[in-house]
């Protein structure tokens, strides 16, 4: 079956495999880093009081996690432009992204700010202890415990999410697997040497969420 | 120049039409057949037996491990290398299936594994056979905790359906894609695209979010 399998290639073009492993690493940690941004203040409009500010947050998540990745990148992408901004498509596919993940965040931080009964808050102010103290002590090792896990999980999504910024000809991953097939014409060893790249670095994420899974779930004491 | 192009985008509905439809023929062939593998996939996964929990296992890990875009290049660009050609249509739905099963698998093996092991047992004692006791006593319970991630699960995999639309298949982002060529009008054209998996995909949340409910009262009454 692979009989022809050419390793030569792969290792002649193992610089350009690394560029676009490392600019799939950088935009996946600048999107990971604006949606945490995004998604905390998305989840305090979700919470807030005023209705207007609930509604739009209500919208903006749903909307989000009913439409696909791909819609909503080709809707930047074609989008932005007839609104008359040029916007390079590096930082439209980085924009897609941060809003896409930053829906998502907001429901798994909601789900670890309400998962502390009120009644602890309440213990803890009777016990005197201040805000910072009350945080410190009580509200985070109980909420992170909840959150961490799912956020990491989140993480994993949005790092294998970037493949799909190559269809707007952003230069990640993806992206040199298909120049590689395109300009050689051997799709086995593009292919299989970038799902082994992308195998290698879900491991690693992977392996980090289960042991933070395992270190900060509290909540099997009682 | 707006109104023009709205005129325009209402004159071409039935192409839009047709982009929904073979959406929902794509996702919803392979959802089946993806229910059908993933169910027993699972079982023998929760069968304990190692040798099927070694190499689903890996399976599932690589599935999980790779982006949907670089599936599909390997199912269509690598299959034909081997002697096999593929359609775009057959080639969509062979790996959304893959991907499909790989996830569902996981949902039922977790299903199975959270019935208490009394139960096998006294199925046993009752002197059921193996498929009895799956069919009359193990299944039927574990559908409680399968079902709800089950349908989210659903709607993950119709909105991946989005990306097989690289490889040529006019589904509902492919005729966006087409369109927006024509009609330069992308938040219009994306816009209606989005509504349009919103109306598949926001019914199935709210069943998702509607059985979680269900199922968790009904776990607190037995």
């Amino acid at each position: 079956m692979l009989e022809g399998f050419n390793f030569r290639v792969i290792w002649e073009y193992m610089p350009f495999f690394m560029e676009g492993l490392r600019n799939t690493f950088l935009i996946s940690i600048v999107s990971l880093f604006l949606a945490l941004i995004a998604g905390i203040i998305a989840c305090a409009c979700r919470l807030s009081p005023w209705r207007l500010v609930r509604g739009l947050s209500i919208a903006y998540i749903e909307s989000i996690r009913s439409t696909p990745l791909l819609v909503q990148i080709y809707f930047l992408y074609f989008g932005l432009p007839t609104l008359g901004l040029r916007v390079p498509e590096l930082q439209t596919g980085i924009i897609a992204l941060m809003l896409n993940s930053g829906a998502y965040i907001a429901e798994i931080v909601r789900a670890g700010m309400t998962s502390v009964p009120n009644g602890q808050i309440e213990a803890g102010i009777a016990s005197g202890l201040n805000y910072f103290q009350r945080m410190r002590f009580i509200i985070l090792p109980q909420a992170l415990g909840v959150t961490v896990p799912p956020l990491l999980g989140q993480a994993i999504v949005l790092f294998k999410d970037s493949a799909l910024l190559s269809l707007i000809s952003v230069m990640e991953l993806t992206r040199v697997g298909q120049t590689l097939t395109s300009e050689r014409f051997m799709p086995s060893e593009a292919f299989f040497t970038v799902a082994f790249l992308y195998l290698c670095i879900y491991f690693v994420l992977k392996s980090l969420a289960d042991w933070s899974q395992k270190k900060l779930i509290f909540r099997e004491a009682y | 120049m707006m109104l023009f192009y709205f005129q325009r985008l209402i004159e071409i509905y039935p192409f839009f039409l047709k982009g929904l439809w073979m959406t929902v023929a794509v996702s919803g062939i392979s959802l089946v057949f993806g229910t059908i593998f993933g169910l027993v996939l699972g079982i023998l996964r929760a069968s304990g037996n190692k040798f099927f929990v070694a190499i689903i296992g890996v399976y599932v890990a690589v599935i999980r491990g790779t982006p949907f875009v670089v599936q599909i290049f390997i199912v269509f660009f690598i299959l034909p290398e081997w002697g096999i050609q593929l359609d775009a249509f057959p080639a969509a739905i062979i790996s959304l299936t893959i991907l499909a099963t790989a996830f569902i698998c996981e949902i039922v093996a977790g299903g199975i594994k959270a019935v208490p092991n009394g139960q096998w047992e006294a199925a046993a004692s009752s002197g059921l056979n193996i498929f009895q006791q799956l069919r009359y006593v193990i299944v039927p319970q574990s559908l409680q905790t399968i079902l709800p991630p089950l349908v989210g699960q659903y709607v993950l995999l119709i909105k991946d359906s989005s990306v097989v639309s690289v490889i040529g298949v006019v589904e509902l982002t492919r005729v966006g894609w087409v369109t927006v060529n024509r009609i330069p009008e992308g938040l219009m054209v994306f816009s209606l695209v989005g509504v349009l998996y919103f109306a598949i995909s926001y019914p199935l949340i709210r069943l998702s979010n509607r059985l979680e409910k269900k199922m968790a009262t009904q776990q607190v009454m037995l």
